[in-house]
């Protein structure tokens, strides 16, 4: 009971539900309240104590319905007692059977397992199954690569080796029942394969996510297929939430030791001015101001996207953004980024102002004239481009106005520090106008960049 | 409390119906000593929850409406300054007396020490909600409304109180309770609440119930509505709930919009009637306009539901 438990919180954690040891206890007392009679009533009480979201609650309650769903009426997954007990004695009975030389209690000569198959009793198969990977601790699998080497190990435990004897002895007496055992042996390695895929499904999501994850996060963003686009959008909202999670705490701090006078007088004028509250001056921090510049243009353009989905899914840290987007000429995009999906936006920007080639010196100059005013010294400028303006000219002295005028100047640049400078790069020039100007081309980076953005308003 | 039934019909003798897992959250926080954590829409019923489980076992609800600034001082408890000051005017003399005999100033300050904390023991204390949940004899249920609303330092300040039953009032020490309260909060994720407050509680999440349930629940809360109006009305509502409105029509909605129309004297739901009466159900002029257009046919399927039904 305390065993198939245990399996079921590993298994939640696997779906994405953070089930500390705290909260195992607290199930554990829970369940041992409410008892496991009723499946309804035990499902609704591992949702009360296990998942704290809505999201949790919706992967628990798969992860409960995949996790009981195993067919066998005597399966020790429900938790009884007696099947459990049952099943130990047939595990150990079954050992002594197909140990060689055991097998005597056979009337027809055949191993424990052949005579299951041949009997076709389904209940004490999949039993047979369920010890069997208890036996191979199967809730340890994790990869995919694994599922032929558990298969086997499963088959081994229920004794394949003499059923293999059993039907090399048949086909020479029987060869009609020879036939029966092998189709039957089929069907059972089918069961086995699909009881390693399940476990699968429920211990092994969590590892092999994490690695796609880690794979996804350091792939560079502008040259990934684009059937990984939709996996990125999902994990560059993941980041977002991580971000959010961080810095959306309250804006007020009180500041202890600076005592604010004029508060305290007028709070203590109810006992003639002795001061039994305190009043302490607050510092109110800035809200994040951010104003972002990103090039479309080529091999940026999707660097740029995933840029522009970050920032704007950052609304409840970073209310106060404007997006302009450039490669020949320079539009603001903040209005279209917001009405519309991530694709449809993309689609309608790379339409007005993608697909040329860029120029920096008069986009910097379209920046100038249109929305200058939006540069305040509370302001951080983002660019985003490769510094690569086909040897027009670069406009540098715009980027030192407004660099003059904000509170941070920073570039990301999708390429390597190495090739900063070379060929029509001026990346060098424009580099000594900025507080930072760092590398930026894989998911990993947009966040380490967006992150230190954000904590210098904190 | 016996069983997770019990609790059912406990609520229901209170007029709150409640659906299986709510009933098995009120039991389970008794059997494991948790408070529950009750997430949802506004107007589902989670206040009212709160009121029904203290009304079924007879105990006196507390309540603590959380606010953005609530802190100790409101919450928790509070010294009362005027009594404490009012205090020492009237023992001047007093302390004059006693203070009289030492020859200096040392002397007088350990004759003063000898008073011990005269002026901070529990009579100066003024219990807030807290403190006095934790100070009723017979147990009591607490609520602490819309937590989501205070700020997150304040949650840090619940924490000892939701898994120790306790607090610690640094001039007097730890106060334990005297009955552990049943503890109830609520939340309308308006922010996420920390991980620490959530790890303490039961999670329970209640959304807007199926249409059975939501007719039993106008049934117990407006009996004089007859039964054809109140299935005509609730699956009017589950329609209109389909839609993607500013603000969905809750069950307090539902429960509003009964009384609207028995006291109208409708027999039955008609397009008319619907049309005057849907400022009670929606409460924005632009969710009011995006459900006109459909208003004929939710009313036809409503209708047509009870000839089926």
């Amino acid at each position: 009971m305390q065993e198939n438990l245990h399996r079921f919180f590993r298994a939640a954690r696997g779906a994405g539900v953070r089930v500390s040891p705290a909260e195992s206890i607290d199930a554990m007392r829970a369940v041992a309240s409410v008892g496991i009679f009723d499946r309804e009533v035990l499902r609704d009480t591992f949702l009360l104590t296990l998942a704290k979201t809505q999201d949790e609650k919706r992967a628990l309650s798969d992860c409960f319905d995949l996790f009981f769903a195993a067919p066998a009426p005597s399966q020790p997954a429900n938790g009884n007692g007696e099947a459990d007990r049952a099943a130990a004695a047939e595990a150990s009975s079954e050992a002594d059977a197909s140990s060689p030389g055991g097998g005597g209690s056979s009337s027809e000569g055949l191993g424990p397992l052949a005579q299951m198959l041949l009997a076709q009793d389904r209940a004490a198969i999949q039993a047979a199954i369920a010890t069997a990977s208890n036996a191979t601790s199967l809730s340890s699998i994790r990869f995919f690569t694994q599922r032929g080497l558990f298969s086997g190990r499963i088959l081994d435990a229920m004794g394949i080796a003499r059923l293999r004897d059993d039907l090399d002895v048949l086909t020479a007496d029987n060869p009609a029942l020879a036939e029966r055992l092998a189709a039957a042996l089929e069907a059972l390695r089918e069961n086995v394969r699909d009881a390693v895929s399940q476990a699968l499904l429920l211990y092994g999501r969590e590892e092999a996510e994490s690695l796609r994850n880690d794979i996804l996060r350091n792939a560079p963003l502008s040259r990934i297929e684009p059937r990984q686009v939709e996996e990125m959008r999902a994990l560059i909202l993941k980041i977002a939430r991580r971000l959010r999670e961080r810095y959306s705490k309250p804006r007020k701090r009180q500041r202890r030791g600076h005592l604010d006078v004029r508060r305290t007088l007028r709070r203590n004028a109810a006992w003639g001015g002795v001061p039994f509250l305190t009043a302490w001056k607050r510092r109110h921090r800035d809200r994040p101001k951010i104003v972002a510049l990103c090039d479309v243009s080529g091999s940026v353009a999707r660097v740029s996207d995933f840029f522009l989905l970050l920032i704007h899914s950052l609304h409840e840290v970073v209310s106060d953004v404007r997006s302009f987007a450039f490669s020949g000429h320079l539009i603001e995009v903040s209005e279209i980024l917001q009405t519309k999906g991530a694709d449809e936006a993309m689609a309608e920007i790379m339409s007005k102002v993608g697909f040329g080639s860029s120029d920096y010196g008069s986009s910097f100059a379209d920046f100038e004239r249109q929305a200058i005013d939006a540069v305040t010294p509370q302001t951080t400028v983002i660019v985003l481009g490769d510094g690569r303006s086909n040897n027009l000219d670069p406009g540098a002295d715009i980027v030192r106005r407004i660099s003059e005028r904000c509170k941070r100047l920073v570039w990301l640049n999708p390429e390597g520090r190495m090739s900063w400078g070379w060929g029509d790069s001026e990346m060098l020039r424009y580099q000594t106008f900025c507080t930072v100007a760092r590398q930026c081309a894989t998911a990993q980076q947009l966040e380490r960049a967006v992150s230190d953005i954000v904590a210098a308003y904190q | 409390m016996a069983s997770i039934e019990a609790v059912e019909s406990g609520l229901a003798s209170q007029g709150y119906i409640a659906s299986r897992q709510i009933a098995t959250a009120v039991y389970l926080s008794q059997q494991i000593a948790k408070p529950i954590l009750v997430e949802g829409p506004a107007g589902v019923g989670k206040t009212e929850l709160a009121k029904a489980v203290a009304a079924w076992r007879g105990l006196k609800m507390i309540r603590l409406q959380c606010y953005e600034g609530l802190d100790e001082a409101k919450a928790l408890y509070e010294w009362k300054y005027a009594k404490q000051l009012l205090y020492t005017q009237i023992l001047k003399d007093k302390l004059g007396e006693v203070l009289g005999g030492a020859a200096t100033l040392h002397a007088a300050l350990d004759q003063l020490h000898d008073f011990g904390d005269v002026f901070f023991s529990k009579e100066f204390v003024e219990p807030r909600p807290l403190l006095q949940a934790l100070e009723q004899e017979a147990g009591c249920v607490l609520l602490i409304d819309e937590i989501d609303k205070s700020d997150a330092e304040f949650e840090s300040l619940l924490l000892e109180i939701l898994s120790d039953f306790q607090v610690t009032i640094p001039e007097l020490g730890t106060v334990s309770a005297v009955v552990p309260p049943t503890v109830i909060l609520t939340s309308n994720s308006e922010r996420n609440l920390g991980d620490a407050l959530k790890r303490r509680c039961l999670h329970l999440h209640i959304g807007f119930p199926e249409q059975k349930l939501e007719e039993r629940i106008v049934e117990s809360r407006v009996p004089a509505i007859a039964q054809v109006l109140r299935r005509q009305l609730v699956s009017f509502i589950h329609d209109v709930r389909t839609l993607d409105l500013k603000k969905q029509p809750s069950v307090s909605e539902t429960i509003d919009w009964a009384r609207v129309l028995v006291l109208l004297q409708a027999a039955e739901l008609g397009h008319d009637v619907v049309k005057d009466t849907l400022n009670v159900l929606l409460k924005y002029e632009s969710d009011v306009e995006a459900t006109l257009p459909h208003v004929t046919t939710f009313v036809a399927k409503a209708l047509r539901q009870n000839v089926f039904g």
